[in-house]
């Protein structure tokens, strides 16, 4: 069910500017992937890049391969919108849909999607609302617009939307990024659950909670201003943060770099 | 203990001022009222508006004055502001408070359910009978089929502008659309008239009217619904697109909803806007005392027309005629208005 994303030598562009360099990175199945790095350099775009995304910006592209399982996802017979569905994508803020009730924005990408059957969709909300670590929180209050939770709850809510396609990659960019630690650790034990059935991508800017999640990271920045990002190493999380190869990703772990 | 050492303190560090009783500055206002009132009596100024003028200008120099004195410099100004921005608002409200009481005055001593629901037919010259079913029809039917046209073609407009037109063709057509916007009503009349009543040889119908309010209702209705289109954050477009939903199902069910309630503000506005139109009407519409149901077919009545004929005649009873009718107008779209709104109220979720 989980699948391996590997990228060949992925280069990102906006308009005429190249804003990561070259990558080429093996991410695997069932496991946690962090990507670190100094901000600007270039972690939400290439992170975006793996699922079409990057595509929506007016002016983006790409070059290089992303493959999906062997598959070329940027091949011209491939939909964006099935690499999509394939690869769920968590933002940095919470977005839930403004006009819809919490039940509603679990249940949209399946509606959007064709499903009609209500018993199917009211199981698969209750699935990932738990999955979330939501239901508790919401069970009495499902008709009740989703934007109206707090900032935690969205974000969680997100997740619940995300994983409610069923999708086999998750991608997710700074997701506690605007949470208290409480959400944060309930986000970081629902990253541990959902490791078991997909293959989970995390961007952060919070050393620990690499350390603490992640099974691979990915030491991403530039060489100066203006530049564009690139892919420093990627290795086991434990090696990374005990031991890495880089004299460059050792100074940012520790603090010595910007 | 601990309280009045802090506010000692806060006192010493200048924090806290001496600020003027709500009382005492309404009391400077009156006072002000008061003596311009005196000046009035006993010097020969005169004229009510002149009063209002004084007693306005010279209210806002005392309080102000007072204040200054007071309070200090940073508060008179908040003052200043204060009443000048409630000043520009009373002048706003004045013309339409004055323009709807007065027609609601003049007009209801006609407006009845027997003028309501009779038409113009056999109405003598000193009948003080008759009324404006007939217009009303033709007004609603006119307006309905103009609307069938340009809404829908409207928000196509718009979607396509917004959503797809990041290209020449796109700028193109916004670019018509600003100078259909500035399209006169007479001209948008006086077109269908050589087009489609002289020269396909269509004759005058409602449906004329139609195609020339749907010209002037065509660019309010673009260049708002794509305001309200702008307006929907681009975060929830790309929580769609993540979902594997394709861009077109994504307009239709996330942002068209989203912007459902400001888009149905700006077609009501449109449709206000052309019910009230009466250079076109009154070129390729024709006139009819009589009822007329087919827009298809032979000249109708319309409201504007109505109310433009029944004012300008000589008979007081054609004038109070065009008062209610101008009452009525106004009626109806009002109750477009709140209809509409109620109805985005009830599909957009309530905080
Ligand atoms: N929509 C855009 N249009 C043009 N340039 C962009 C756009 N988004 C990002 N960039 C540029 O691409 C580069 C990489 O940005 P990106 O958002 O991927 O960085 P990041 O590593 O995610 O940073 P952060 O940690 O602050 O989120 C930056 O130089 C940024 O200015
Ligand atoms: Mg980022």
């Amino acid at each position: 069910m989980a699948k391996r994303i590997e990228t060949v030598e992925l280069s990102c562009f906006y308009g005429k500017t190249k804003a990561v360099d070259d990558v080429s990175i093996a991410i695997e199945p069932k496991s946690v992937t962090a990507f670190i790095g100094p901000s600007g350099c270039g972690k939400s775009t290439f992170l975006r890049a793996l699922n079409r995304m990057h595509e929506v910006v007016p002016g983006a592209r790409i070059e290089g391969q992303v493959l999906l399982d062997d598959e070329d996802i940027y091949a011209p017979e491939i939909d964006a919108a099935a690499v999509r569905r394939t690869i769920g994508m968590v933002f940095q803020r919470p977005n839930p849909f403004p006009t819809m009730s919490i039940y509603d924005n679990v249940a949209a990408g399946l509606r959007l999607n064709g499903l009609r059957r209500k018993s199917e969709l009211d199981s698969a909300v209750e699935r990932s609302l738990r999955s979330a670590n939501l239901w508790d929180e919401v069970r009495s209050r499902l008709n009740k617009p989703g934007a109206g939770l707090s900032g935690g709850q969205q974000q969680r809510l997100c997740i619940a939307r995300a994983i409610a396609v069923e999708p086999q990659v998750l991608l997710m960019d700074e997701p506690c990024s605007a949470l208290d630690p409480i959400s944060t650790l309930a986000i970081e034990d629902l990253i541990f659950e959902l490791k078991d059935r997909y293959t989970i991508v995390i961007v952060t800017h919070n050393m620990q909670q690499a350390a603490r999640v992640s099974d691979v990271t990915a030491f991403f920045t530039l060489r100066g201003p203006g530049e564009p990002g690139y892919l420093v190493e990627a290795d086991t999380t434990q090696k990374i943060f005990t031991n890495p190869s880089e004299k460059r990703t050792e100074d940012y772990i520790t603090g010595r770099f910007g | 203990m601990t309280a009045d050492a802090s506010s000692a303190g806060l006192r010493s560090r200048g924090l806290t001022a001496r600020t003027l009783p709500r009382p005492v500055v309404a009391g400077a206002a009156l006072a002000a009222v008061a003596v311009t009132f005196l000046l009035f009596a006993v010097t020969p100024l005169q004229g009510v508006a002149d009063f209002l003028v004084a007693a306005t200008v010279l209210a806002i120099l005392t309080v102000t004055g007072l204040t200054l004195a007071v309070e200090g410099r940073r508060r008179a100004v908040d003052r200043l502001a204060t009443s000048g921005a409630l000043i520009a608002l009373v002048l706003t409200l004045l013309p339409l408070g004055f323009t709807l009481g007065y027609t609601a005055y003049r007009g209801t001593k006609r407006l009845t359910g027997n003028f309501l629901t009779h038409s113009m037919a056999g109405v003598g010259p000193f009948s003080p009978n008759g009324g404006i079913y007939h217009a009303i029809v033709g007004t609603l039917e006119q307006v309905l089929i103009a609307s069938l046209i340009a809404v829908p073609l409207g928000l196509l407009v718009a979607i396509y502008v917004t959503e797809y037109g990041r290209n020449a063709f796109g700028t193109a057509i916004r670019f018509l659309v600003d100078v259909m916007t500035g399209i006169p009503s007479i001209v948008a009349g006086l077109f269908v008239l050589a087009f489609w009543v002289l020269a396909l040889h269509k004759g005058f119908s409602g449906f004329a009217g139609s195609i020339a309010l749907a010209i002037l209702e065509l660019p309010i209705v673009v260049r708002s619904a794509e305001e309200m289109i702008r307006l929907v954050p681009a975060a929830l477009r790309e929580a769609s697109y993540a979902l594997g939903v394709p861009k077109w199902k994504t307009i239709l069910r996330i942002v068209l909803p989203t912007a459902a309630t400001g888009i149905t503000t700006g077609v009501m506005l449109a449709i206000a806007r052309v019910t009230g139109e009466t250079a076109p009407v009154l070129l390729v519409v024709g006139n009819n005392f009589y009822i007329n149901t087919n827009p298809m077919k032979g000249p109708q009545a319309s409201l504007p027309l109505y109310i433009f004929q029944g004012a300008g005649s000589s008979s007081n009873l054609d004038v109070d005629r065009a008062w209610a009718a101008a009452l009525t107008l106004i009626l109806i779209v009002v109750v477009l208005y709140v209809a509409a709104r109620l109805l985005t109220r009830r599909n957009s979720l309530r905080r």
